[in-house]
């Protein structure tokens, strides 16, 4: 209903001041010419008085023409449209009403083809009727290409869309889009100014720009400050660096982080050519290469000079004999100098809007900081998820049953395998994720115990050959993998409720993925705790690891257990791959990234400890995100200083964060 | 004929010495019956021989199982690289400068070589780490004297804190994947991950040809090799050798008994992160490039795999091992062999190879615990016997 009577209303408004049609095909045939070739050059006044016209039919008209359906005919230039009948044979139409006029032949008739310039106007020409299309989609669409090349003429057309807008969340966005045009385009300073002020809350990314683009300065130099200009600041050269300046150096650092050097000044005026060129070691040797050329220095001279400091004093005895010019010198370069004032310059001639802009670009600043500091902690935690994800297996098989599997990280992989393997057949994302879960603990529970049957029992006495032998069993496991899904990588695809991200604000979001990955670990907590120490189980596990032999003569059969054990910890390692194979790529060399970061954080942790495990993932991810935080583009580096970290971290807790005492601590 | 038996490393080193000798001979300098990257093949493999002697020390005898020894090995490798890159790229400056009217001043040459070598990461300045590559003296001296440091400090820090068994395992693989990653990076002086290319040029001797290059190192090899193994000999036939056994077999009693554990622990450490060094030092000009996946810690892993096939506890097992199973790897990796329909499955070798190294180690670990060489003694006893 509400629709309804816009609608109407917006027919009421329209028709109120709508040009007839017939005005319209006037104005197109008296135009005529400038439809059958136009350039972009030529073509915007026609279009903004065809727009002026504001008739029902310019949107129809502007779009067939952007589409190429636009002909005219030969013989006097009438703008129609065409449809083939036969092989040489069209229809011709009239462009606004559509009435057929004659059937001609195509050599009579030319089609209208505007160049890639022309379109571009022609489709921001569209705009203004985009805004207002029934579909909220193409409306959502053209605010976005007007986000992307902003200009003055979508400003009137988007305040009229605002007005009848009924979507909440385009109107919000139309608001936002016409604030920004204002911030730039807006002539009237206190209007500009009251806008610019009232963004400080906006946190987005395009504002900053905007506003950014509004204080940004140029440096120049000038004899004497011109008058009316907006002045950022006026430096000072700091004195001294021109003295200090050595010509003898290869290369000029001589620029000190955030001073304004005399030197710097000379150099900007070099660049402006206010002032001589100095010399460089590159320039003495152009200069004697030339000199030598025409003889001036002799050929086994010129072999000779193989230092700077020879070099120069050629070049002082030819300037001496008058035979290159006197180099500037440094009292020279001083005084010219003094010469010139140095100031940065707004570009925006308003002194009001950059202060205003400053102060709204420093308060938003401070809260973006403060916002990407918590945006560091949900990284953190989401890395800490992920690692105490692919761990937490190695918990259990490594932490509380002391074997060293190096297989752990393939039987991560083929929990993800398992999980794209399920997909194949399940095509229902949702379904198959569910079912993958379970089929990823088989798969990896019953070679967990193939693999404890076969190998590992044989050596629970020699730890270091336990580790050697899962090593040989992880590379065939991978080769294994690579031979039979290939070496690219293959998609584990989420179900569709997991897209996207969550969104605090501009800075804050985090990907519903990575939240599955978080709540997914802190459920493995609590089974596992749960397991280990409430159930039948539990106990049984904890006495076969504490003391076997005793535990046998309690009643309970270590080997059974032993083996339950290691496979419940390689199931899990598969149910984490299907976690992990969501969020990143599915190759045979998946389980590979994470196997020594998975010992180092049951190391770190505590061995033999579920708690312990946890906060070694805790520890590691959030200082890896604390590390990238300070040095952003080096993930590499961040990596690195972990490990060590870590290595130093043993020094003072060799047995970890959660250190366990007592019997149960084992050796 | 008695003390030909007895004597162990000179049989070694006569055995080494004929070796090359034949091999020289086959070579393309005189028969050319083996080709030159067969020649390298060989050298590279008496190197990696090397490496597992100096793993088979710390770990056979020592009970440390290191992983972090091929780290120590491409260190030696980056360093001697280091060298070899700078003064080759030096004479391709000057030598390329030379139709100038003006040399070259060493500024120059300097900023021209920076080009050259850092233009792949994007940058000109000679980091300070290349300060000396002008020298080989000091190189060489660093090639002894970084690994042995960098041995030093995580080997004290490891055993200070008393870190024993599969947990030093872990931290030297640990400290093995921070040394490789940082590597890795682009702003760590050494190229980041294109490493250090064409360092199969000596410099100084550009027209020496690849063959009598190969030659040269292929003697060179098996001079450190014996050295290596003479070395290694000596030490596990005195009394730190009884005293290295005695800490595998049981470090605490050996402790009560008053030794310094960990001093001899960080003497076995260091002594061989520098064999492994050296014997890096003279594998890379023979492979030509060295980058930092040399150093992942899969490469470590697969030295402890070849001294444990060949039987960890025996030097000569050690040999065994590595040259065994790195010269049946890269026959089977080379494609030579030709591919097998099995039934549905195609079995191409150069695919297959790693699954059969994988499970013939698992059966090794389990059947076996001495490897090939226990294997033979064992073969052995019984002809005598019978």
């Amino acid at each position: 209903m509400k629709r309804f009577f816009i609608f109407v209303g917006v027919m009421l408004f329209a028709s109120a001041s709508v040009a007839s049609d017939k005005d319209l095909r006037e104005f197109i045939w008296t135009n005529k010419a400038s439809f059958h070739k136009s350039s972009s050059k030529t073509i915007s006044p026609v279009i903004d008085s065809l727009l002026k016209l504001n008739s029902g039919g310019t949107e129809k008209f502007l779009l067939r023409w952007l589409n190429k359906e636009l002909w005219f005919r030969k013989s006097d230039g009438l703008v129609v449209t065409a449809k083939k009948l036969e092989k040489k044979s069209y229809k011709i139409f009239d462009v606004i009403d559509e009435q057929l006029i004659e059937v001609i032949d195509k050599k009579k008739i030319k089609q209208i083809k505007p160049n890639s310039g022309v379109r571009a106007i022609i489709s921001s020409a569209l705009v203004q009727f985009q805004l207002l299309n029934a579909d909220p989609s193409i409306r959502s669409k053209t605010l976005d290409s007007i986000a992307r090349k902003p200009d003055e003429r979508f400003r009137v057309p988007l305040r009229k869309a605002i007005e009848i807008e009924n979507n909440l969340k385009i109107k919000n966005r139309m608001i936002r889009l016409e604030k920004l045009l204002t911030v730039r385009f807006e002539k009237n300073i206190s209007q500009r100014v009251e806008v610019i002020r009232s963004l400080k809350n906006d946190l987005g990314i395009d504002v900053r720009g905007v506003l950014n683009q509004i204080i940004r300065t140029a440096l120049k130099a000038e004899k004497v400050i011109p008058d009316n200009i907006n002045i950022s600041q006026i430096l000072e050269p700091e004195k001294g660096a021109i003295d200090q300046y050595d010509f003898l150096e290869t290369n000029h650092s001589s620029t000190i982080d955030g001073s304004f050097t005399d030197l710097d000044a000379y150099l900007m005026l070099v660049k402006e050519e206010k002032a001589p060129e100095i010399l460089t070691q590159k320039k003495l040797k152009d200069i004697l290469t030339q000199q030598a050329e025409i003889g001036n220095i002799k050929r086994e001279e010129a072999h000779s000079l193989d230092s700077y400091y020879k070099r120069n004093s050629v070049l002082n005895r030819l300037i001496e004999n008058g035979k290159v010019e006197p180099v500037v010198s440094r009292e020279d370069m001083k005084n010219i100098v003094a010469q010139y004032v140095f100031y940065e310059e707004y570009a925006e001639s308003s002194r009001e809007v950059t202060n205003a802009a400053t102060e709204t670009l420093n308060l938003i600043n401070n809260r973006v900081s403060v916002f990407s500091f918590v945006d560091l902690i949900l990284e953190g935690l989401s890395l800490a998820s992920i690692y105490f994800l692919a761990a937490i297996g190695l918990a259990i098989t490594f932490g509380v049953m002391r074997v060293i599997n190096m297989a752990h990280g393939e039987f991560i992989m083929m929990g993800a395998y398992s999980g794209y393997v399920v997909q194949l057949f399940v095509t229902n994302y949702t379904l198959s994720i569910v079912i993958a879960i379970p089929v990823a603990f088989l798969v990896t529970f019953f070679a967990g115990i193939v693999m404890e049957r076969l190998v590992i029992k044989k050596l629970y006495k020699r730890p270091l050959e336990t580790l050697l032998a899962t090593f040989g069993i992880s590379i065939a496991l991978q080769q294994l993998a690579k031979i039979v899904f290939g070496t690219q990588a293959r998609p584990l695809t989420s179900p569709e409720w997991l897209d996207g991200a969550l969104i605090f604000n501009e800075i804050i979001s985090i990907s519903w993925i990575r939240v599955a990955i978080f709540v997914l670990s802190i459920a493995f907590t609590i089974i596992l705790i749960y397991v280990l120490n409430r159930t039948r189980f539990g106990l049984e596990t904890r006495a076969v690891t504490q003391n076997p032999s005793m535990a046998a003569s309690m009643g309970v059969n270590p080997d059974q257990i032993n083996m339950f054990t290691f496979g419940l910890g390689s199931g899990i390692a598969g149910i984490a791959g299907v976690g992990i194979g969501l969020y990143a790529k599915v190759t045979s060399e998946l389980g590979n990234d994470y196997i020594v970061q998975s010992f180092m954080t049951v190391v770190v942790g505590g061995v033999g400890s579920i708690w312990g495990t946890l906060a070694g993932a805790t520890l590691i991810g959030f200082l890896q995100k604390l590390i990238e935080w300070f040095n952003p583009s080096n993930t590499l580096a961040a990596q690195t200083y972990m490990i060590i970290f870590i290595i130093i971290f043993i020094q003072f807790r060799p047995r970890g964060i959660v250190a366990l005492r007592g019997r149960a601590a084992g050796d | 004929m008695n003390f030909i038996k007895r004597n162990q490393s000179l049989n070694f080193v006569i055995f080494f010495f004929l070796f090359s000798l034949v091999v020289t001979i086959a070579s393309e300098l005189a028969m050319g019956l083996f080709s030159t990257s067969f020649v390298k093949v060989l050298g590279k493999t008496m190197m990696l021989c090397l490496a597992a002697i100096a793993l088979d020390l710390v770990w056979g005898y020592c009970g440390i199982l290191s992983l972090g020894h091929m780290a120590f090995f491409a260190l030696g490798g980056y360093l001697i690289g280091m060298w070899l890159m700078y003064e080759r790229t030096k004479e391709i400056v000057i030598s390329a400068a030379s139709e100038q009217l003006i040399p070259l001043t060493p500024e120059e040459t300097k900023e021209a070589i920076g080009n050259q070598i850092f233009g792949v990461v994007g940058g000109s300045d000679i980091p300070i780490i290349w300060i000396f590559a002008d020298s080989l003296i000091i190189h060489l001296l660093l090639i002894v004297i970084i690994p042995g440091l960098l041995a030093l400090v995580f080997g004290w820090l490891a055993f200070r804190s008393r870190v024993t068994g599969v947990y030093l395992s872990i931290l030297t693989q640990a400290m093995t994947l921070a040394l490789s990653l940082y590597l890795f990076q682009n702003d760590s002086g050494l190229r980041g991950n294109n490493g250090l290319s064409g360092l199969q040029n000596i410099p100084g001797y550009g027209n020496l040809t690849q063959d009598v290059i190969s030659v040269i190192f292929l003697w060179l090899s098996t001079f450190a090799l014996c050295c290596g193994f003479y070395l290694a000999s000596i030490i596990t036939k005195s009394k730190l050798g009884n005293l290295l056994v005695g800490i595998r077999d049981d470090e605490a009693r050996v402790r009560f008994l008053g030794y310094n554990v960990e001093l001899y622990k960080l003497l076995i450490f260091v002594v061989t992160a520098i064999m492994a060094a050296i014997a890096g030092s003279l594998y890379y000009p023979q492979a030509g490039i060295v980058n930092p996946t040399e150093l992942a810690p899969i490469a470590s892993i697969y030295l402890a795999v070849w001294v444990s096939i060949g039987g960890r506890g025996k030097l000569i097992g050690a040999v065994l091992g590595a040259a065994f199973v790195s010269l049946i790897s890269s026959f089977f990796t080379s494609g030579q062999i030709p591919n097998i329909d099995f039934w549905i499955i195609n079995i191409n070798w150069v695919d297959w190879w790693l699954i059969i190294l994988g499970l013939s180690f698992v059966s090794i670990t389990l059947t076996t615990q001495n490897g090939l060489f226990g294997l033979i003694e064992k073969v052995k006893e019984r002809v005598i016997n019978k």
